[in-house]
């Protein structure tokens, strides 16, 4: 199949132009974005030191400095934003775990004919704009929001409860925006499950629980992982989220970035701050893609 | 047995009031007249009323759709021969390569993929001088990109799917190269190609974050006003905004998946 004769000039400009595109604006950015984090910021535009300058010679004068880098790994600031970025996306993956998977389940179990529609409601909300699925939040959570109007009408509470500003809210934005990732890939694994293997299960006696436990856990990994990484990956570098609904102390990655970039206008550390995002965000995204790779051959 | 099935549905209940009610909520208090928006005063549509004078977000939405259209229709060419040309590749190195900066978009946090683009944008002003100022161009470039992304994923997972056997048959027939392309393999390929071009549309409509990193003076994008009003706090033009938005994206998404639907069943009849 794979022997026809290879058309070649339309083939190079079919797979030409998207490689030209790729280059141009995906490698070759990330590749300035390193240069920029070795160079050193100054006031002027653009706001930082050329790495190069050509003086009287052959050979340009280079200049780099891994002061950025050397910043990033004794201020507290930046170390407690990576590892506060990396507690808050394993937290909020965790807890979209525990909504996600009894959902997938009952929608896997569900009759066909109501199965689609309920697929449809999950997919639904991942196609209207997060930036205001977000905002949603902080009317609910706002001091005099809607919880805290409902409880106080009710006298539960006296005063309203601090929840908008939190790192409780980033969490709730979080799980809320990515809950669809994680619902997908689990109920793709269930779908496919052979059900008699628990009916085998039962039979040899096993509780309900115990099969549970030994048998559609276990084959549902593959998903789980997925779903984990689907929603711990994006939220790493999130912003909107914290932006909106965490507090001036939730520090994440993505907002101290923003904040270097756009109020310190400090570029070539924002840079260094996107390096480190690359490297961080890189190690679970190849996991994910060797995940997909073993489930294709599998 | 019965317990278990109890709890799994009441699960299924709050998951999907929790991924609903926010939205029921804030549909609801965009019909609340008080300007104190979460406290009810009585039903109005006045805030809509406001939202039709107010100039800044028309022409804000005007801008978009424009950026939307045209990166969503780039992003659906390149995405389709980026498809293509990954099918055709036969060594794995190739592959894996093209592969892998097919799918960096996907993966890049958004504040990198927006810093990259603009440190690029900055870096071909100077040394080529251009482009001179930031704007819709610039917005639209770096949407493509990851419009481009999803496109080749959608499109080429319905390719993978594809009977060869169609189009070696049109081959076998006589058919040139890009005469079995245009009425063999893209009439199969449409609704792939129809529903990439959505999904490049509603992303390039709710980018905010990357339009902040590229955007120029005068291009501001309604995710950018949103943003920029919203982060002041909550206010009851945006809510009834918001209720357009969703309302609007909700009606698409349940036609065009009925209109796929619709498609589907017909190819499967006609077989």
């Amino acid at each position: 199949m794979s022997g026809r004769p290879g058309h070649s000039c339309s083939g190079v400009f079919v797979a030409g132009v998207p490689l030209v595109w790729l280059l141009l604006f995906v490698l070759l950015p990330l590749l300035i974005v390193f240069a920029i984090s070795l160079a050193e910021t100054r006031t002027g535009s653009p706001p930082y030191t050329p790495l190069f300058t050509w003086e009287a010679g052959f050979l340009p004068r280079i200049h780099v400095q891994a002061r950025n880098y050397a910043l990033l790994l004794s201020d507290r600031l930046y170390i407690d934003a990576f590892l506060s970025s990396l507690r808050i996306a394993a937290t909020s993956s965790f807890i979209a775990l525990l909504i996600a998977y009894p959902m997938a389940y009952a929608i896997a179990r569900a009759r066909e004919s109501v199965r689609t529609p309920l697929l449809m409601l999950v997919i639904l909300p991942f196609w209207t704009s997060f930036l205001i699925r977000v905002y949603a939040w902080t009317g609910i959570l706002n001091s005099n929001g809607f919880i805290n109007n409902v409880l106080l009408d009710f006298g539960l509470i006296k005063a309203p409860l601090p929840l908008l500003h939190t790192e409780f809210a980033v969490h709730l934005g979080i799980v809320y925006s990515y809950l669809p990732f994680m619902v997908l890939p689990i109920f793709a694994v269930l779908e496919k499950l052979d059900w008699t293997y628990l009916e085998a299960a039962a039979d040899l006696g096993a509780r309900p629980l115990k099969a549970f436990l030994r048998v559609t856990l276990p084959l549902s990994l593959p998903g789980i992982f997925a779903g984990v990484l689907l929603v711990f990956i994006p939220a790493l570098g999130e912003f909107i989220v914290p932006e909106l609904l965490g507090g001036p102390d939730t520090l994440m990655v993505g907002r101290v970035l923003w904040t270097e970039f756009f109020s310190n206008r400090d570029w070539p550390l924002a840079s260094a701050l996107a390096i480190g995002l690359l490297v961080l965000v890189l190690v679970p995204a190849i996991v994910f893609f060797r995940l997909m790779r073993k489930e294709e051959a599998a | 047995m019965k317990n278990r099935s109890t709890f799994v549905l009441s699960m299924l209940v709050f998951g999907y009031a929790f991924l609903y009610v926010p939205i029921v909520i804030l549909i609801i208090y965009s019909f609340n007249d008080s300007r104190l928006v979460t406290v009810w005063s009585h039903f109005s549509a006045r805030w809509y009323g406001e939202l039709f004078k107010n100039a800044q977000i028309g022409e804000a939405l005007w801008l978009s759709l424009r950026v939307a259209a045209a990166s969503a229709t780039v992003s659906v060419i390149l995405g389709t021969s980026a498809a293509f040309a990954m099918r055709r590749m036969r060594t794995l190195f190739s592959r894996g390569a093209f592969e892998a900066m097919v799918t960096t978009p996907l993966i890049l946090p958004e504040v990198l993929t927006g810093l990259s683009l603009l440190l690029l944008f900055v870096f071909l002003g100077e040394t080529l001088g251009w482009p001179g100022q930031r704007g819709a161009l610039t917005i639209t470039l770096a949407h493509i990109t990851f419009g481009m992304a999803y496109a080749t994923v959608v499109i080429r997972a319905r390719l993978s799917q594809l009977d060869p056997a169609l189009e070696e048959a049109a081959a076998d027939l006589g058919a040139t190269p890009w005469r079995t392309f245009r009425r063999v393999t893209l009439p199969l390929l449409l609704p792939a190609i129809f529903a990439a071009w959505l999904l490049a549309f509603t992303l390039s409509l709710d980018d905010v974050v990357i339009a902040s990193f590229v955007t120029g003076p005068g291009a501001t994008t309604l995710p950018l006003v949103i943003f920029s009003s919203v982060r002041l706090g909550v206010s009851p033009q945006i809510n009834a905004l918001a209720t357009l938005l969703v309302l609007f994206a909700a009606c698409t998404i349940l036609t065009a998946t009925l209109i796929l639907r619709r498609e589907e069943m017909q190819a499967k009849n006609m077989k």
